[in-house]
């Protein structure tokens, strides 16, 4: 009876101390003022597991150098964009985040980031990882790495790179295996993954300023062009080189297995395909439409949270530690993606899967980061996925599709 | 144990043992009062000194409301377990507590939610909004140098002592304009590291007075259309201009370059112009039934939230109804004790139970697959039937998938049910000459709703929210791609408040609040209902 009660007691006294507790720390972090002094030589990052164990090294040379100290926290990087528009307005989040550069938009939209000033490095890096890290003409993030997709080639299957998208379909065809090529699609469709293909028949998304910068009321995708890749794309459906039910999970294994010579896909693959014995090479995607096939470059950086109370730290640490030869070189050895400093990327070009992914980034264009662009996701993947598998009229279907993104865009 | 009255002798003995007994109780008693006040004394002074540091901290920010609770948490549990009396009143604090903070303070919260226009563009409040406008405002101006920098102190006023590419060295703070001056000290590459008369800051100097040194503006000349020189990094300064203008008293921002005021707009959260175009981002306001009024009042959205939730009741009743059915049944067979290897049958029909039902849609979701998936390729002999794709195949499977994930559960809960039912009752009807069939509806059937009949509210209220099942095998798909909204033929409601809250780049957590609003009181309307009937079939029997 006794043993019950002291139980019960403690049980209560722990109940509310934790709920007294929880009311301090919810009130404490509604604005920083009573903590920031203690945490003003600390800088926070959020980054992912890879990058985590690299920033380390960079880390501490920077605490050493600088005397701030700098703590990584690890977060899954699918939930870092929602987790810091949530947390930044109340004051939790970090000083500095791992980010992918199509989530500026949203991110300046929502008003969590700040323009980093890159100064003289700017001309260090990249220009397309550059462009990519500017909204509305600031940089709001410094670059580590470029990524994007090419024509992997199974050298046995193919010994030739092709150079027009009939060579291809030839060169497959010759090759006798079950698919001519592959491209990953799904129910919703692939744009991402088809996007080449729909440039080289002259219909990028959306215009672009003299800048570089995407202009959200040019809408091109609907053009002649635009109109051109949507009946293409229905004759590959009709044609059953391209298929709905090729998800990405089904073209990489059959890729894998030999049933076809060629796979568009990213550096993401690559591992895999030479762990199953494929002897694999890098080529530019062959243009079905006439002009250059162009991708779509994402671009990782580390971007800086508009309420730090750390900016001048912030700023220091990344244009001058993230923004170093070594780190960046660090950071592609063991994420695969090709830097996005110069110097890093020249110095990992003596890789020719790396040389390979990055001569087709070189030729591509940034993934719109404008907010606008969210709009064009849902209506894009499922018109892909409706004319490949011949719902309707390929023109009608595009052209419906614009008419969709234009009243979601207003 | 005994019952006759002893002797005189042994009288005395009970009597002496009796009263040892008491004494030593009470001396326990005692003692361990001493020691329970001693442990309800030291954790309550640990509860009360982290409320009087919460106090603190919430008193320095002036955060009425939350202080005004903790306050009133700490007196009433300090009165609560210091009073003798009043122990149901002990043991239920800790979880009172707990369900105010977890669920009534959420669920109120969530339910706030539905009132403002929380979202993408209006996630935090005005003076943020302002302050980030006014960040991002700041460009530097293109083509000019970049300034080697120093930082001065002069009686706790930060001034700038740049060197620009040309070697001139010049001095000014947020006050007083960029001049020159030529007494500075300089180092061998010509940048000038101090001047007489001001204290250099070094970087950690610098790093501790960030915030201030950050938010220094030093204009280049009186006129601030030149811009004003800033430092990102505390070693370099650039020319910045802002192309806002913050004016409080008004409520007005100005774009310089266009020259277009926005004007402070309260119902709405944002800066808006006379044109209606809006800054990005704005704030948080409460907006009333302006959500619901969209939920109803917008064609594109109404459309789409009339047949989602028409499909949503539809999949939650036949999924309980086809489990029910396909459990009910099977019980009653493996009930019957004519059949042989009955437990090895049971164990087998569990098995679907023990999977992770989200990875069980996965892979059912491989499956169904129309060109490569093991039921087209085997059972159909590479037959191409769109299980996922075409609409009311979609609306099938899910149904068919759910009936896989969902009898085992009805299986379990019917044969404890059935075999919880007197077999006297059947003995009885046979007797009286009640055929199989008539036992089953008119005693079997009655008895086992009694006790089944809450699991099955409470599986439809769950499958009304079955998420996990539609966002694996289908995501809510296929779209009608004409349709021009992001909502397909298997969405339920949840699925479709996640779309809304969660997918794409324009969230509407306010939009999402009130969905999820009207998806509670369908629940509770559909099981208040629902109760009342189980109620009268108790009282019928």
């Amino acid at each position: 009876m006794m043993v019950k009660k002291n139980g019960l007691l403690a049980a209560g006294a722990i109940a509310v101390a934790a709920s007294l507790a929880l009311a301090g720390c919810s009130a404490g972090s509604d604005s920083s003022g009573a903590t920031s002094d203690a945490d003003s030589s600390t800088l926070t990052v959020w980054v992912d597991a890879d990058r985590a164990a690299v920033l380390k090294d960079a880390a501490a040379a920077f605490t050493k150098e600088s005397g701030v100290k700098v703590k990584l926290v690890q977060k899954d990087f699918a939930k870092i964009q929602e987790e810091f528009i949530a947390q930044v307005p109340t004051g939790k989040g970090p000083d500095i985040t791992i980010a992918a550069h199509d989530w500026l938009g949203n991110f300046v939209s929502n008003g969590v980031v700040q323009p980093v000033e890159l100064g003289d490095t700017a001309a260090d890096y990249q220009q397309v990882a550059v462009t990519a890290m500017s909204y509305e003409g600031k940089t709001y993030g410094v670059p580590y790495s470029i990524e994007n997709i090419a024509l992997l080639r199974n050298t046995a299957l193919a010994p030739t790179a092709p150079a027009t998208f009939d060579d291809m379909v030839a060169a497959g065809t010759a090759a006798g295996t079950e698919f001519p090529y592959l491209v990953q699609i799904g129910p919703e469709a692939d744009p991402y993954h088809l996007y080449p293909f729909q440039t080289s028949f002259g219909a990028p998304v959306f215009g672009t300023n003299a800048d570089g910068s995407y202009n959200p009321d040019d809408l091109t995708v609907g053009n002649a062009g635009g109109e051109a890749f949507a009946t293409w794309l229905a004759a590959e459906g009709a044609a059953g080189r391209m298929s709905v039910n090729l998800t990405g999970d089904i073209a990489k294994e059959k890729f894998y297995a030999g049933a076809s010579p060629f796979l568009l896909t990213g550096p993401w693959n690559v591992p895999d395909a030479q762990a199953a014995g494929i002897d694999v090479s890098v080529d530019a995607v062959p243009s079905a439409g006439g002009q250059p096939a162009q991708p779509f470059v994402g671009v990782q950086g580390f971007m800086v949270s508009a309420k730090t109370k750390n900016a001048i730290a912030a700023n220091e640490f990344l244009v001058n530690y993230i923004g170093s030869e070594d780190v960046q070189t660090a950071l592609y050895e063991v994420g695969g993606r090709p830097p996005a400093l110069t110097a890093a990327f020249e110095a990992a070009s003596s890789d020719p899967i790396t040389a390979g992914f990055g001569a087709v980034g070189a030729t591509a264009v940034p993934m719109p980061n404008i907010p606008q662009m969210g709009k064009v996701w849902q209506f894009w993947g499922v018109t892909e996925a409706a004319i490949i598998s011949n719902q309707g009229d390929p023109v009608q279907l595009w052209q419906k599709m614009t008419a969709d993104i234009a009243a979601a865009i207003q | 144990m005994m019952t006759t009255p002893g002797t005189g002798h042994d009288r005395a003995q009970i009597v002496a043992a009796k009263r040892q007994r008491q004494a030593s109780r009470i001396a326990e008693a005692a003692s361990a009062g001493i020691k329970v006040l001693l442990v309800k004394v030291l954790v309550l002074g640990i509860v009360d000194a982290i409320s009087v540091y919460a106090l603190f901290v919430l008193f320095a920010k002036q955060d009425w409301l939350v202080f005004a609770l903790v306050l009133v948490v700490t007196v009433v549990v300090n009165w609560i377990y210091f009073r003798v009396k009043g122990l149901p009143a002990k043991y239920l604090t800790p979880g009172l507590i707990f369900l105010l903070i977890f669920q009534i303070f959420v669920v109120g919260y969530s339910g706030y939610i539905a009132f403002t226009n929380y979202g993408t563009g209006h996630n935090s409040t005005k003076d943020d909004a302002v302050s980030s406008l006014i960040l991002s405002a700041q460009e530097r101006v293109p083509d000019s140098p970049t300034y080697a920098l120093t930082v001065l102190e002069q009686a706790g006023v930060y001034s700038f002592l740049v060197t620009d590419p040309d070697g001139d060295i010049s001095v000014g703070n947020a006050e007083t304009p960029l001049k020159t001056v030529t007494d500075a000290e300089t180092d061998g590459s010509g940048q000038a590291v101090g001047l007489p008369g001001y204290t250099t800051l070094n970087f950690a100097d610098i790093v501790s007075n960030q915030e201030a040194i950050a938010a220094v503006a030093v204009p280049l000349s009186d006129d601030p259309n030149d811009g004003s020189l800033r430092t990102p990094d505390g070693s370099a300064a650039y020319l910045y201009l802002s192309d806002l203008v913050y004016d409080e008293a008004a409520g007005t921002m100005t774009n310089t370059g266009t020259g277009v005021v926005y004007t402070e707009d309260p119902s709405q959260g944002s800066f808006v112009a006379a044109d209606g175009s809006e800054l990005q981002p704005g704030w948080k306001v409460e907006v009333g039934l302006a959500n619901f009024a969209k939920a109803f009042g917008t064609d594109s959205i109404r459309g789409p939230l009339i047949s989602v939730t028409l499909w949503t009741f539809a999949f939650a009743f036949l999924s309980v109804a086809t489990t029910f059915a396909l459990g009910l049944f099977l019980a009653i067979v493996f009930n019957d004790l004519r059949m042989r290897g009955r437990n090895v049958y049971r164990v087998v029909m569990i098995l679907p139970y023990a999977f992770p039902a989200f990875l069980s849609a996965l892979v059912w979701a491989g499956m169904l697959n129309p060109q490569f998936g093991f039921i087209n390729q085997v059972l159909f002999g590479g037959a191409e039937i769109p299980w996922l794709t075409n609409e009311w195949l979609a609306k099938f499977s899910i149904i068919f998938v759910n009936l896989w994930l969902g009898f085992p559960y009805m299986f379990l809960v019917c044969t404890g049910a059935l075999q919880s039912i007197p077999g006297e009752l059947q003995e009885a009807a046979t007797v009286d000459g009640a055929k199989p069939w008539q036992v089953f509806r008119l005693i079997k059937l009655p008895l086992l709703l009694v006790s089944v009949s809450p699991l099955l509210i409470a599986s439809f209220a769950f499958n009304f929210n079955n998420f996990n099942l539609i966002y694996m095998l289908t995501n809510g798909g296929p779209r009608d791609v004409t349709a021009g909204v992001n909502v397909g033929a298997t969405d339920i409601l949840i699925s479709m408040v996640y779309k809304v809250a969660f997918v794409g780049a324009n969230r509407d957590y306010g939009l999402a609040s009130a969905f999820s609003i009207l998806i509670f009181v369908l629940v509770a309307l559909v099981s208040i209902i629902s109760f009342r009937q189980t109620k009268a079939l108790e009282e019928l029997n």
